[in-house]
């Protein structure tokens, strides 16, 4: 039998919560700094604007087509390559009073006077009314998941470890965005898409983790909620560290195979997990602990019931 | 049960396995059928033309020919229009290539999104502040005939930025007034607003009528975009509402996106209003006329005045073709519907040998923006004819002095439907078709790298255990297949590969915490069989739990996200269901079978 971990006793992981939770705080600080001073960069879908992408049958210099993109309809034009040295993003911000099918034939133009068999792959034209909408409905969306979640598991659970898991989410999506805003990724609808995704991945874990924790608080009479905690996270450790793996793997195929369309997607993902990851670990359980959760709050009737049906599974 | 599940979403799995065929739609327009002749006579043309047909169907009266590859495509659409001519639309499609007799059982391969098959995708609102203005200079139409039907003299009708405005003389007429008009309908809601000598009364369109008048903008515009699309000749194409004032449009395969926004964005309609022959045009030029007239430029140089009244609109118009009169110079036959036709009648039997005028409105994007950052439409209004009527004209009547372009466009704009209100584009997506070939074929190179890892990893790590997962893995993989196709408005997006390739690597999560349990029992000294009945007993509301949590994630996602997210959100809760199926009941059963009422000393995890 493999075994990925082979633990005897139960790990004291709450012992390097305050050093962690530091590390924690300092992220999430300089995540918000980070958005506060360098902001979001935000894609087409919520600026609103043009992009086209082209395929050159070779190699081009940017540089020149930046030159031939020099006119008053596609000033301020961003070239950039985008996947392959051939493959060539050109984003234009929203001109007033100018018409978009103008800029996006004067791209044509200037790429074709550089090559004749240039392929026009894409083209998006987003107003900017629409770019507003989708980052005001996409704001709302994870501040409506994050709100249907401490709902969802205080009816679940209990409310200390609602706030635990709420708190552990807001730290991974701050977290997120801010790796984002550091590096200034594009952040377009499927980045968001991305990061909704991790919302649920992260509470997946954290969830995981409090149904043991919930279970142990009936089993482990004697033990003060501290060492529950530690049992709980030690015993449900390996299945975190596979699940963790096998998610990994996949996100990173769809990073290195699934193409550029889903690369921020896929950074999103691979953001998220790892610092949900953790976050279920420290962030939510330790929060908890610090709220003063105990025995006498894990004993609402429902469990009570579902301890019951469990027993009578017993053969 | 599992069994028959599971066989189930194979067996609607099963069509996407045969791949598209390049098929050439004939559909036809109005006043001509797709019949079996039809067919017979695309058969032979194409037979001479020595492309192959692999099959040729005729179904709910329209042609599907399949032919070998791309490039016969093309040329068997083109051999098919110079021989049909313009009645019909000829459409290139893909048509799935799925076998009668799976077909017959409602199999059906996924339908794939604008970003994995190429084409445009448009995002087009209403302009309601149109349709309300146009409302609202119809009530006041109508107050000054009601009003003088009534014998009720009123000073004054106006338009102002709080509502309609009308003035009286004396508090006697504005009561009068006021009565009557409130037993015409709850349209409007009236209010008295006189002070001192000022006698009148503010009339608005009331909330439920301005719902109304929107709520039909939105129908009309969607029915219009829905005919003249067809006129396009895209096959499958979707024309969708999106909230309440704006429209979906997504033309899978067209390329050509100039020619598809000329013919949609271009809003056209007509009205036919009587020349005043009062007005002196002089006069009028410098500003002096009657404020029930208006100064209109002519297509063809000069001005004419009009009046304001319209005597009839565009939406009366149900057909319109291009023509020739006798003397060979184009004209478009116009037929009106019962409504129109009565109207018409009426109209012009009062005004036989006086100049009528035909008032082309169009609205098009000057590249300016309102305030708000919403597109400002230019109204650009031009009367393209002044005739006399000769005689009292019915549902069926022509507009002449066009020339003959202009007639072949008009003719196509009115017979597509004339517009309350404008639209515009405010969103555009063009996908080339080999990107979305890439788009595929890198979502697939995707799913199968990280499929081929988490397979390997479970069977060494738990196997065979590892290897009743993977079979539940594949079985799950297949049934999200077979759902998608299943369903007839699941798209299958690029994001959406990606929610299936994400779906692999959580799927197992479920299978991993039960396991795990299991050999936590097993150390913890249980039996084999309390510990397999442990493991599944106690991992079902850890991995219920956390599989709500994420659903509840994919729901808000679907309910906010557009087009290729909303893919992802579909995808998302699919899996999110079959796997929960495939991880907890179907190992469950074959674990059961397996090792179920046996001594076992050792289990293979």
């Amino acid at each position: 039998m493999y075994q990925i971990l082979s633990i005897k006793g139960t790990i004291n992981f709450l012992r390097h919560a305050v050093p962690i939770s530091m590390i924690s705080l300092v992220l999430v600080l300089g995540s918000l700094t980070s958005l506060a001073t360098k902001g979001i960069n935000w894609g087409l879908d919520f600026t609103g604007g043009t992009v086209v992408e082209l395929e050159f049958s070779s190699p081009i210099n940017l540089e020149q087509l930046r030159t031939n993109l020099a006119s008053v309809e596609t000033d301020g034009a961003v070239v950039q390559n985008f996947g392959s040295s051939r493959d060539v993003l050109v984003r234009l911000p929203v001109k007033e009073g100018v018409a978009t099918d103008i800029q996006v034939a004067q791209v044509m133009d200037a790429a074709t006077t550089l090559d004749p068999q240039v392929i026009q792959k894409r083209v998006e034209v987003v107003g900017p009314q629409i770019g507003k909408e989708l980052a005001e409905q996409g704001g709302l969306a994870v501040l409506v998941a994050l709100i249907c979640i401490l709902i969802y598991v205080s009816f679940r659970f209990e409310w200390r470890l609602a706030v635990g898991s709420v708190v552990a989410l807001a730290h991974d999506v701050i977290i997120t965005l801010g790796v984002f805003s550091l590096f200034q990724l594009d952040f377009d609808l499927t980045v968001l898409a991305g990061v909704l995704t991790v919302v649920g991945y992260s509470l997946n874990d954290t969830i995981v983790v409090f149904d043991r924790i919930r279970e142990n608080f009936l089993k482990m009479r004697k033990s003060t909620p501290e060492e529950i905690v530690n049992t709980s996270i030690t015993q449900t450790m390996s299945r975190t560290i596979i699940t963790t793996g096998t998610t990994l793997v996949v996100v990173v195929a769809l990073f290195l195979k699934g193409g550029t369309m889903i690369h921020g997607f896929a950074t999103a993902l691979l953001m998220g997990i790892f610092v949900g990851t953790f976050s279920s670990i420290y962030v939510a359980s330790f929060l908890a602990i610090k709220l003063g959760i105990n025995r006498e709050h894990m004993m609402p009737v429902e469990i009570e019931k579902e301890g019951a049906d469990q027993d009578a599974l017993m053969p | 049960m599992v069994m028959i599940v599971i066989a189930v979403g194979f067996f609607y799995a099963i069509p996407n396995l045969f791949g598209e065929d390049y098929a050439v739609q004939v559909v036809a327009t109005r006043g001509a059928e797709v019949t079996a002749t039809t067919q017979s006579t695309v058969d032979e043309l194409l037979a001479s033309k020595n492309i192959t047909v692999k099959r040729s169907e005729l179904e709910n009266g329209q042609l599907l020919v399949r032919v070998g590859n791309g490039e016969q495509q093309l040329l068997a659409k083109e051999a098919i229009v110079e021989s049909l001519g313009d009645k019909y639309i000829v459409a290139l499609n893909l048509a799935p290539a799925t076998p009668d007799w799976l077909e017959s059982m409602g199999g059906s391969p996924m339908k794939l999104g604008l970003d994995l098959r190429g084409g445009v995708h448009f995002l087009m609102e209403v302009d309601m502040g149109e349709a309300i203005r146009k409302m609202t200079e119809a009530k006041m139409s109508d107050f000054r005939t009601d009003l003088r039907g009534e014998k009720i003299r009123y000073a004054g009708i106006r338009d102002t930025p709080r509502g309609i405005e009308i003035k009286f003389r004396d508090a006697e007429n504005l009561g009068k007034a006021e009565r009557f008009l409130k037993t015409r309908g709850n349209d409007m809601v009236f209010d008295d607003i006189s002070s001192g000598d000022n006698y009148a009364l503010r009339a608005n369109l009331s909330e439920a009528y301005v719902k109304q008048v929107k709520e039909e903008a939105l129908q009309q515009n969607i029915t219009t975009i829905r005919n003249r699309v067809n006129e396009l000749g895209v096959a499958e194409p979707v024309v969708q509402r999106q909230g309440a004032e704006r429209i979906i449009v997504e033309l899978p395969g067209v390329q050509d996106t100039a020619r598809a926004k000329d013919i949609l964005g271009a809003t056209a309609s007509i009205e036919f209003h009587m020349v005043d022959e009062k007005a002196d045009a002089a006069a009028a030029a410098s500003g002096r006329i009657s404020p029930s007239s208006k100064v209109y430029e002519r297509r063809n140089g000069g001005q004419v005045v009009l009046q304001k009244a319209v005597m009839l609109t565009g939406d009366h118009i149900q057909g319109a073709q291009p023509s020739f009169d006798e003397y060979s110079r184009p004209q478009v036959s116009i037929n009106l519907d019962s409504k129109g036709g009565s109207i018409f009648s009426n109209v012009t039997k009062d005004n036989i040998g006086k100049p009528m005028a035909t008032l082309f409105i169009e609205y098009k994007d000057n590249g300016d923006k309102n305030p708000d950052g919403s597109i400002k439409m230019q109204k650009i209004e031009e009367v393209i004819s002044v005739a006399t009527i000769q005689a009292r004209l019915g549902r069926n009547f022509v507009i002449t002095g066009l020339e003959h372009a202009e007639a072949q466009n008009l003719a196509l704009l009115l017979r597509a439907g004339a517009l309350i209100a404008p639209v515009t584009i405010v969103e555009e997506r063009t996908i080339g078709p080999s990107l979305g070939a890439e788009n595929i074929q890198n979502g697939v190179q995707a799913m199968i790298w990280g499929m081929a890892v988490v397979l390997i990893f479970m069977l060494v790590y738990y196997r065979g255990f590892g290897l009743i997962a993977n079979l539940a893995l594949t079985a799950n993989l297949v049934m999200v297949v077979g759902v998608m196709s299943m369903i007839p408005g699941a798209v299958l997006t690029l994001p959406g590969i990606a929610g299936m390739v994400l779906t692999v690597g959580m799927a197992v999560d479920g299978n991993v915490l039960i396991y795990e349990r299991i050999r936590e029992e097993l150390r913890n000294g249980r039996s084999v069989q309390q510990a397999i009945h442990e493991g599944y007993g106690n991992a079902f509301s850890t991995i219920a739990d956390a599989n709500i949590t994420t659903f509840m994630t994919a729901l808000i996602l679907f309910a906010v996200g557009t087009g290729a997210v909303k893919g992802f959100a579909v995808t998302l809760m699919i899996g999110i269901a079959t796997s929960m199926f495939t991880s907890i009941v179907g190992t469950r059963s074959i674990v059961n079978a397996i090792w179920g009422g046996k001594r076992v000393k050792k289990l293979s995890i």
